[in-house]
This record gives structure tokens, sequence and C-alpha cells, in this order.
């Protein structure tokens, strides 16, 4: 079963052709990573995937709908339900502690659950630090607040744009092991990568450039190559 | 949760959000100061032109009152019709009572300055003359309160002292006359009399070539014990409307509903038909001029403050819009944030609108008290009375600042709902 079809998927901002004709299916339960260099257009993929925005050209099919038909609020409800996502500056509600951060997914999602918010921390490290700020947190410590938040409604599908790109190899480390015990627990993950290391913990790999996939291999195989 | 989230959002934000509560304070402290004078300074105002003319001219019906005004057409054109000094308290007894403010009889003699064989005219009149009225109240009234803008070297007479005067200060100088001096003087009996001059005074008009005695003085010399020539009266008045024009016109043209409410109201016609009620055989004639020009000052007046009131709400509003808008784009990742993990543009418009809505309604409530402080002092200062605080204002004012918020919340809103997750978040 596929989570993701994209068919022969556009994007063009004005002159600029972000994305052509991408046609990319990604099965149930999948690790994607998606490389390639600066410019390439992983983040718009994201995005278009992400239902932050919508694909000039081309049809988007996630978990069996049609994303280029729906209303901007019928992507807000997908983007709720299905997808959590993880971004490369760790952005946080500066005033909420770390576990509000986690509760206010929830809230938006469904129903604010504070026990369950903290067992998600817990579950990332960071059963201790719940009630700090974000200010008091580590790069590294508030990624991870941002992973739990990505979890938090048991999304189908996580997207993660360059979740370790400002974080240093113990932090980076860490993240992947989350990655990795989601993955085992049947997650469907998309990360976009600089890092050939990280890159070689997925299923699958597909390198970008100007817009279009130019290879696709796999970690294992990426590995040897790096 | 949501009150989490406003509560975070205010800490944070406390100086950005206390300058909007300081806007909408400003705007709302001038808001409920000028409605609060708006609303009660009719009576204000009115009473502060009072201070400038009677507004009703009391004669005896039939009499042509304008060419023998000062008496001195000896004989010629002076109508032998009075009205009877004792029934002057029954002007303190008509429905508008209260309305009335002062009123004072006058009587006026032709007289000559002894020594110099110089006419003038001798006009007899009440000072502060204490009233003992049908119903057992008492009241003072005369000159002293009706011309209380007179600028008076010296006092005015004593009302049971037959051998005082005050002098128009034309007249004085004619005479070589000064406060503290002796008037020696003639009147139509011809029997010689003096008179201390108490004081001189500056009227700034017709009246500086007279010469004011105490009423029982001309009485005397005249022969006409307990007749007064004319009364004149100042009132509080309410500005005149169609109703009040109708009335004047034809009184006739009124429904008896009309009629009802027209007497009940404190129109200088309403007024001066009850004045005619109450004296026998007298005719009151408001004094038009001064009456429609005092409408029509409260008119700009108001007009005035209703502007300023509103260029203030404006400004308000424009500085409001600034501080939200500036609100919401510090936010902007926040926001974008929100969006991304869910939230709807409903959601981050409610939990803007609720933030912003709570500071402004803290804003107002300050406000409100400061501009209560305020009329408070703009009554004193500007119409040396206390200025009363008016319900009426509260929901006007509440109206306004609800207005006010969501007009200058509007560019912010727009900037909000325009924001995208992804341009905020990839920094661009
Ligand atoms: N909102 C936009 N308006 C105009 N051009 C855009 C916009 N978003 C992206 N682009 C352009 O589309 C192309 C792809 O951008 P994208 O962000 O997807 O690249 P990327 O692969 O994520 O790069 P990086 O590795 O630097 O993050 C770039 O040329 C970029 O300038
Ligand atoms: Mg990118």
């Amino acid at each position: 079963m596929n989570i993701l079809e994209l068919k022969d998927v556009s994007m063009t901002y004005g002159t600029v052709k972000a994305l052509q004709h991408i046609d990319l299916t990604v099965g149930q339960g999948e690790w994607l990573a998606i490389m390639g260099p600066s410019g390439s257009g992983k983040t718009t993929m994201m995005n278009i995937v992400g239902c932050m925005d919508k694909a000039s050209d081309g049809s988007v099919v996630l978990d069996g709908q049609e994303l280029s038909k729906l209303p901007p609020r019928g992507l807000t409800a997908i983007r709720r339900d299905k997808i959590g996502l993880i971004f490369q500056q760790f952005h946080l509600v500066p005033y909420l502690t770390a576990l509000e951060n986690v509760v206010i997914a929830q809230y938006y999602h469904s129903m604010p659950d504070e026990d369950e918010a903290l067992e998600a921390l817990r579950s990332v490290g960071l059963g201790e630090r719940a009630r700090h700020l974000p200010s008091q947190l580590s790069g590294g410590e508030q990624q991870r607040v941002c992973i739990a938040r990505a979890l938090i409604n048991c999304p189908k599908l996580i997207l993660a744009d360059e979740p370790t790109g400002n974080l240093d190899e113990a932090n980076e480390k860490l993240v992947l092991e989350i990655l990795h015990r989601l993955h085992g627990s049947g997650s469907t993950i998309i990360v976009v990568t600089h890092s050939p290391d990280v890159g070689s913990h997925a299923d699958r790999v597909i390198v970008l450039e100007h817009g279009k996939i130019a290879r696709t291999t796999t970690g294992a195989l990426l590995h040897k190559s790096a | 949760m949501f009150f989490r989230i406003i509560r975070g959002g205010i800490v944070r934000q406390r100086r950005k959000l206390l300058l909007i509560a300081i806007t909408v304070m400003l705007g709302v402290s001038l808001a409920t100061a000028m409605l609060n004078v708006m609303l009660d300074v009719g009576d204000k105002i009115n009473q502060e032109l009072k201070t400038y003319g009677a507004n009703l001219n009391v004669v005896p019906r039939g009499a042509s009152f304008l060419g023998d005004l000062y008496g001195l057409e000896d004989g010629a054109g002076v109508s032998d019709k009075y009205l009877a000094e004792d029934e002057l308290g029954r002007l303190k007894t008509i429905f508008w009572a209260y309305n009335i403010v002062d009123f004072t009889p006058y009587l006026e003699a032709p007289a000559r300055a002894g020594d110099k064989d110089f006419a003038f005219a001798a006009v007899g009149t009440w000072f502060a003359k204490t009233l003992d009225l049908p119903t057992g109240e008492k009241v003072t009234t005369g000159m002293r309160g009706l011309k209380s803008w007179w600028s008076m070297d010296g006092e005015w007479p004593d009302d049971a002292r037959n051998d005082q005067a005050v002098l128009g200060y034309v007249l004085a100088r004619r005479l070589g006359l000064k406060k503290g001096d002796t008037l020696g003087y003639s009147g139509p009996d011809g029997k010689p009399a003096a008179a201390t001059v108490t004081g001189v005074f500056n009227s700034g008009s017709a009246e500086d070539d007279l010469a004011y005695l105490p009423l029982a003085a001309v009485q005397g010399m005249t022969g006409l014990d307990g007749l007064v020539r004319r009364v004149e009266v100042s009132a509080l008045t309410t500005p005149e409307n169609d109703l009040a024009r109708r009335a004047a016109r034809s009184p006739a043209s009124l429904s008896a509903k009309e009629w009802e409410t027209w007497y009940c109201t404190a129109y200088i016609g309403a007024i001066a038909y009850q004045i005619e009620e109450v004296l026998t055989d007298a005719r009151a004639k408001p004094i038009l001029q001064v009456a429609e020009s005092e409408g029509a000052i409260l008119g700009k007046i108001e007009l005035l403050m209703a502007l300023l009131t509103a260029l203030g709400m404006a400004c308000s509003a424009l500085a409001l819009s600034n501080l939200v808008t500036a609100s919401v784009l510090e936010r902007s990742t926040e926001i974008g944030l929100l969006k991304a993990i869910g939230a709807t543009d409903l959601d981050v418009l409610l939990l803007i609108l609720a933030e912003i809505l709570l500071t402004a309604v803290a804003g107002a409530g300050a406000g409100y008290s400061l501009g209560l402080w305020f009329s408070r002092i703009i009554g004193q200062a500007v119409f040396n009375a206390a200025i009363s605080v008016s319900p009426t204002a509260v929901p006007l004012v509440a109206a306004m600042v609800v207005f006010v918020t969501v007009l200058g919340c509007v560019p912010a809103i727009k900037l909000l709902l325009s924001l995208r997750p992804t341009q905020v978040l990839h920094g661009r």
C-alpha cells in the first residue's frame, strides 16, 4: 500500500522551476531520504507533501486523498491529522514549556492529555525537562521536543526537513535513534538531509537536482559510496 | 490551553501590550471626558452664557416698552401700565422655577443732578433682594447676580437703604463723581435727595449712562409705590428646536401631546408662557437674539467636542493598528508554527483578538476612570462647575472601544490570514 503518490508534479515560483515533473511513490512504513544540492527543490517538495503549499501542476495523493483539490481548510486538517512536521530550526512557542509545546499540538488536533504528552517527552529522553522553557533547553533538546510534538498525534507520515542540520554528532545520533524507533514501529518517514550519514539510514534515497529526481539509490549503497 | 497561550502571549509581550493599553486608555479617556462634558454641558454652558445677559423681558401687557425704556421722554409715549412688585416672587413658583436663575425689576425716573442741573435716568431696582416665596422658601435675586459680569469698582447698594446708588462710569465721569462721593439729585417730584455712591460700574453697554438706586427710592420719588415697569429674567433654557419654533409661530398648531411636551421642556417660549400665567397682565418677551445664539453656540461647542472625540478615536485606531500589526509581525514565526501544527486561521485569529481585546478592555477601564477625572477638571476649569457622571456615556464608550479596536486590528488580521507557514518556517 502506498501512502504517498506524486504524479507529474511541478512547482514554479514565477520563473523559477523548483520542481519539474516529479513522479514518486512512497510505501507505508518506508523510510525515504531526499538529498541534493541547495536549491534543488527538497524543501519545496516537503512543503507540498506536508500540505503547506499546493503544487502548480500534477497530482499528489496522500493516504488516498487528492491534495490539489482541497481548500486551505482541508489542507490544514490533513496536516493536523496525518502529518508530523520536524523543521531544521527547532520552532517552539517560546513562552510555553516543553510539555505545553507538545500539548498544544494535541489541543489543535483533539484533546489535550498531559500524561500522554509527558510520555512522549520521556520517549525522547526529556521526561525531566518537561517544565522548562525552550530558552532553557539546548538545541538538541529543543529538536527532541519538536519531535515529541510531531509524534504526539500518531501521524501516519513524518516529514523532517534537515532535522539534524543544526545538531552536533551526539544529538544527531539521538535523533536518528528516535527515528529508527519510529520506523521500527511502522511509521513512514521522509527526511531531507545534506548528510550522507543521515541518508544512509534510509531504505531508499532520492537525489534531486534542478527540481528533478536525478538518481535513486538505497541507504546502504549510499553508505558505501560515501 | 487557549488561556495558557493567551497568558503566555500577554506576559511575553507585556511591553507592547502596555503600549496598546495606553493607546486605548488615552483614546477612551478623551472620549469619556468629552462625552460626559457633552452630555452635561448643555446646562453648564447655558449657565455660563447666562452670565452675559438676561433672556426674558417681562413688561405690562399693552405697553410699548421700547419708547420709554429709560423713562426719559417725559410724558410722551410713557404708558401708565405697570407690573406689581409683590407678584414677582411668583416667578419662582412656575414649573420651571429652578431654571429661573435671577431676575430683577426696573422702574425708571428722569432725575436731575442737584448742583449741575444735569438730567439723567435713575433706575430703581433690586440688588440682592431676599424674597419670601409663597412656598415658604427664600430666594435672593437682583442685579448682583444678573449682571455678575459687570466690572464694579465698589459695592452694590443695600436694597434697604434709600440713600445709596451705583453709577455707570460714563455718568460718573460726567457728574465728576467717584466711589464714596455723594450724589445730590431731585426726582420727578422735585424733592432734593442725596445718595452715597457705593460703586461705579462698567457694563460695556448703554447702561453706563444710568444710575441705579434701590427700587423703593425710585418708587418714592415717582409715587409709584409697589409698581415696576419691567422685569429682566435670566433663565436656563433648552436650545430651540423644531417644536419650539412651531410653538412660537402658532401655539394652536400643536397637538395636545406636543403641547404638553413643549410645556414641560425648558424652551424659552415655554418659560415665557408660564411667566405670563403667574403675573397679572404681563407679557414675557424672549430676547431672541440671546436665546438663539446660546442655542447656536451650544450646538457648535457640542459639534466641536464630537469632532474632537472622533479625531481622538481615529488617532487611537491608527496607533492601535500600528502596534497590533507590529505585534503580529514580531510573532509571525510563532503564528506560522501554530498554523503548521494544525491551528486554523480562525484559531489564530481568536487567539490574537482575545489578547488584544483583553488588553483593550484593561486600557479602557483605566481610560474611563482617567476620563472621569479629566471631565471633572474640564468642568472646573472651563465651566466652573462639577460635571456629573453620565451613565449614558458607558455603553457609548464601550461601543467605541470595540469599534476602534476591531478597526485597528483589520490590517493585522489581513496580515495574519495571509501568513503562510512555509514563509516563516523556512525563514523566507
Ligand atoms: N517562495 C518562493 N518564492 C520564489 N522562489 C522560491 C520560493 N521557495 C523556493 N524558491 C526557489 O525554489 C528553488 C528550490 O528551493 P528549495 O527551498 O526547495 O531548495 P532546497 O533544496 O530546500 O535548498 P536548501 O538545501 O538550501 O534548503 C530555489 O531556487 C528557491 O530559490
Ligand atoms: Mg531546504
